[in-house]
């Protein structure tokens, strides 16, 4: 953890009136201070690099990007907890739930237009994360994650007590979104939801860029490495850890927003206990704290199910053994992750990037030398 | 500043790794049908493999593999092989969603065949029918497959559960007269269209407590007490073989004995009777506790070895599918093969997707096969079977009684008898059209 945190701490912007490093130039001094424009820059390039990646694929792909993007969501705002606040949480799995199913209610029953749906789903969870990380900024380790992993199993009970609602194990079918007829009619709808979809990965993204580096994200920082420290610098120290509850709710209510409009239901079935296992596993495997941690994550999460199933058909194993192969490899690869990378695959990449920029540029410190 | 520099750098690598995945992964488009060529068709089907509905049900699809594999080692059809590939969806209608976008958009199918279960196959109809995927013989007998100027590429097979629960409701009515009746039922499409039959049949009075419950759920517990405590006499199970077994276990704890009424999809006697052994852990052995328990069927019973078609099916198993026993689960699924069969056979060589569903709307109510009554296929009609005969299970077995009972799934539509004979099965076991 103190691996990740130091590249942090590295990474904050200069703050006004620190001295100017020697030789950099000014254009370069300008953008490592100016998050919103970094930010704003990422936004669009990210943006348009999806949207781009969504044109090369074919329709099965698109799906899957869209799977990725609202799993991402969600991986994005528990890693910030996890990695930046320093709380855990195992009730990921029911906070999209809270958001799938306020989104299929309104746009199934109520018929709501898309974006005014979403908004909502968001704005729920937010209520449900304000409540839960109340009671979470009084629990520690593993309280916290018992308390929380108590609202991932309580939860979808309601789905059933409350049948007539929430339609029991049927659960609630909503029709597809509409696609604007701008694009054309032969747009294919999985495109289309591939689009929604990233859409809310990416304002996930550039949301919590800006946040982890603001003012909020160090306090985060600051709260997780000591409390008694923060306490004395002036920080509420259950505030700052109820808003990361509750800002990386708003993520998973999002998240669970964009599951039910790609999947057009939301059933208890899409958020069995194993879920928020599944989400912690993702975002640790990934790389804690870390946005690109979080897009790993999420690409783990909807390719390994297909991997795993394809090994289980090729070595023929029955179909028991398969239903539970996902678990089992994601367990496997948590223990490598943990002995080979600590900070999961984003930290492996960074470290091989540093290593070849490093090597580079001792290289050409040596040229120089030498001319 | 090296670490900046470095985050940049892997960024641009990720995208530049993102970049080559899209390129490795490209549309492609092809102008004719696809899962279809001149030496072999490809189907995908969504099945509970493991899961709750799984005991007795993941017997189906394997079952119709194997009738497919005995036609194709007889050419198969006009020189086509055909394939099924089976996905397990835990019947789970979000794996469900998931694996049949798989299956249409990444395997290419032709189309869907025998998708089971009702909350499962109501997810992806929207999508199969928007997609103008054949999206045939579902293995469920949902009423929601019975529409086909909305849903013109879904084909329902098995008879609706209001028809089910129509026969079953006047069987009540006319042997049972007076007797309280109580009715559990799983919530959902499969359970609520069978209640409607009953109601349909029996005064409102007479059914003293309706209880349903969640696929999942472990204990049913609180359901047989309350229809114990309203002093029913009669019972009838809208359930799954699993929830039959658990049902039976717990009203025997209960020391509750009414007459049972089963749904034909949750009484084959040999899956029930591994499930009570499984479920009280070898305490309950045998068919001991669903004894005397009446129910219904469209298919000959597996216990009738003389009937041509359960001979003709039990010989292909045992060459094609001899690790399973011969159950209804595996007569199921290859009464169904034999009906895609027929459809494919209709559809001639020159295959498209509209022909496969105009040969079931043009042909589809004048084929014979392994069931008892006919079919129900129109250009708007697309339920399935349009009856049942009463059955009983009678030393383990399902003993089939009475005469062949037709009706419509709507409300209020007379129960009529079907006096037509099943005619025996081809010579080749392959119907010729």
């Amino acid at each position: 953890m103190s691996r990740v945190e130091a590249r942090h701490e590295v990474d904050r912007p200069t703050p006004s009136g620190a001295p100017s490093r020697g030789g950099e130039p000014g254009a370069l001094r300008w953008w490592r201070r100016h998050t919103l424009a970094r930010s704003l820059t990422l936004l669009v390039g990210t943006a348009l690099a999806l949207g781009l990646l969504s044109e090369l694929l074919n329709e099965y792909r698109d799906l899957q990007l869209a799977d990725a993007a609202y799993y991402f969501a969600v991986l994005a705002g528990l890693s910030v907890l996890i990695g930046l606040s320093g709380q855990i949480s195992l009730g990921h799995g029911a906070l999209m739930a809270v958001g799938a199913y306020t989104a299929a209610l309104l746009i199934g029953n109520e018929h709501w237009p898309l974006v005014p749906a979403l908004i909502a789903s968001v704005f729920v969870t937010t209520v449900v994360g304000v409540a839960v990380g109340a009671a979470a900024s009084r629990l520690r380790g593993p309280y916290l994650a018992g308390a929380t992993l108590a609202f991932a199993v309580g939860l979808p009970g309601l789905a059933y007590q409350y049948s007539g609602t929430f339609g029991g194990a049927n659960g609630i079918a909503i029709n597809p979104p509409a696609i604007p007829s701008a694009l054309g009619s032969s747009f294919p709808l999985e495109r289309w939801e591939a689009w929604i979809a990233c859409a809310g990965a990416v304002l996930v993204a550039f949301a919590l860029y800006n946040l982890t580096h603001s003012g909020v994200g160090r306090s985060w920082r600051a709260v997780r490495d000591d409390e008694i420290a923060a306490t004395v610098s002036g920080l509420r120290v259950p505030r700052v850890q109820a808003l990361a509850f509750t800002l990386s709710a708003a993520c998973a209510g999002l998240g669970g927003g964009l599951l039910a409009v790609v999947l057009q239901l939301a059933n208890p079935g899409a958020f069995p206990l194993v879920l928020s296992f599944y989400l912690l596993a993702a975002v640790v495997i990934g790389g804690l704290g870390s946005l690109l941690g979080a897009a790993w994550g999420a690409a783990i999460l909807v390719l390994l199910p297909n991997w795993t199933h394809d090994l289980a058909q090729s070595f023929s194993l029955p179909d028991k053994v398969g239903a539970n192969l996902p678990l089992a490899i994601y367990g496997l690869l948590l223990i490598v992750a943990m002995l080979a990378w600590p900070s999961g695959i984003q930290g492996g990449v960074r470290a091989g990037a540093g290593f070849i920029y490093g090597a580079v540029r001792a290289r050409r410190a040596a040229g120089r030398e030498i001319g | 500043m090296k670490v900046t520099k470095s985050r940049s750098m892997a960024m641009l690598a990720a995208f530049a790794a993102l970049g080559l995945v899209a390129a490795g992964c490209g549309s492609s488009s092809s102008s004719s049908t696809e899962g279809v060529s001149a030496t072999s068709i490809t189907f995908g089907t969504h099945q509970p493999l493991t899961g709750p509905a799984a005991p007795g049900y993941s017997e189906i699809a394997p079952a119709s593999q194997a009738y497919f594999n005995y036609v194709n080692a007889h050419g198969g059809v006009f020189g086509r092989k055909i394939h099924l590939i089976i996905k397990n969806d835990e019947y789970n209608p979000t794996n469900t969603v998931n694996v049949v976008h798989q299956l249409v958009l990444q395997e290419k199918v032709f189309g869907i065949f025998e998708g089971l279960g009702t909350p499962t196959h109501t997810k992806v109809v929207g999508f199969l029918n928007s997609s103008k995927i054949p999206d045939m013989f579902v293995a469920s007998g949902c009423p929601c497959w019975d529409n086909g100027s909305a849903q013109p590429y879904t084909f329902g097979w098995q008879p609706n559960y209001t028809i089910e629960g129509k026969v079953m409701g006047e069987y009540i009515a006319k042997h049972f007269p007076g007797k309280k009746v109580g009715v559990l039922y799983q919530d959902d499409d499969f359970g609520q269209g069978g209640l409607a039959g009953i109601k349909d049949e029996l005064p409102a009075s007479a059914i003293v407590s309706a209880q349903p419950y969640q696929s999942g759920t472990e204990t049913l517990a609180p359901q047989i007490t309350a229809i114990k405590s309203a002093g029913a006499q009669v019972v009838v199970y809208f359930t799954v073989p699993i929830y039959t077994a658990i049902g039976q276990l717990t009203a025997f704890t209960l020391g509750y004995k009414p007459q049972l009424f089963v749904s034909n999809v949750g009484i084959d006697p040999t899956t029930v009777a591994g499930l009570l052994k499984t479920v009280s852990k070898g305490k309950a052995s045998g068919t001991a506790l669903i004894e005397g328990t009446y129910t219904n069927n469209y298919l000959p019973s597996v216990a009738e070895t003389s009937n041509p078609w359960v001979a003709l099916f039990k010989k292909i198993k045992e060459q094609y599918d001899p690790s399973v026993p011969f159950d209804g689960n595996v007569l199921y699924g290859m009464a169904n093969a034999y009906t895609l069969v027929q459809a494919l056979q209709a559809a001639g060589k020159n295959l498209t997707r509209e022909d496969l569903v105009k040969a079931v709307n043009n042909n589809g109510a004048k084929w014979s096969g392994p069931g008892l009554v006919p079919f129900r296929y129109s250009a708007t009609q697309h339920g399935g079977y349009s009856g049942v005969q009463m059955g009983r299970v009678e030393g383990g077995k399902v003993v089939m009684f009475g005469p062949k009972l037709t009706t419509e799934p709507t409300s209020g539509t007379p129960i009529t008898t079907f006096n037509g004979s099943q005619p025996a099965p081809p010579a080749s076991g392959i119907p010729s059209d």
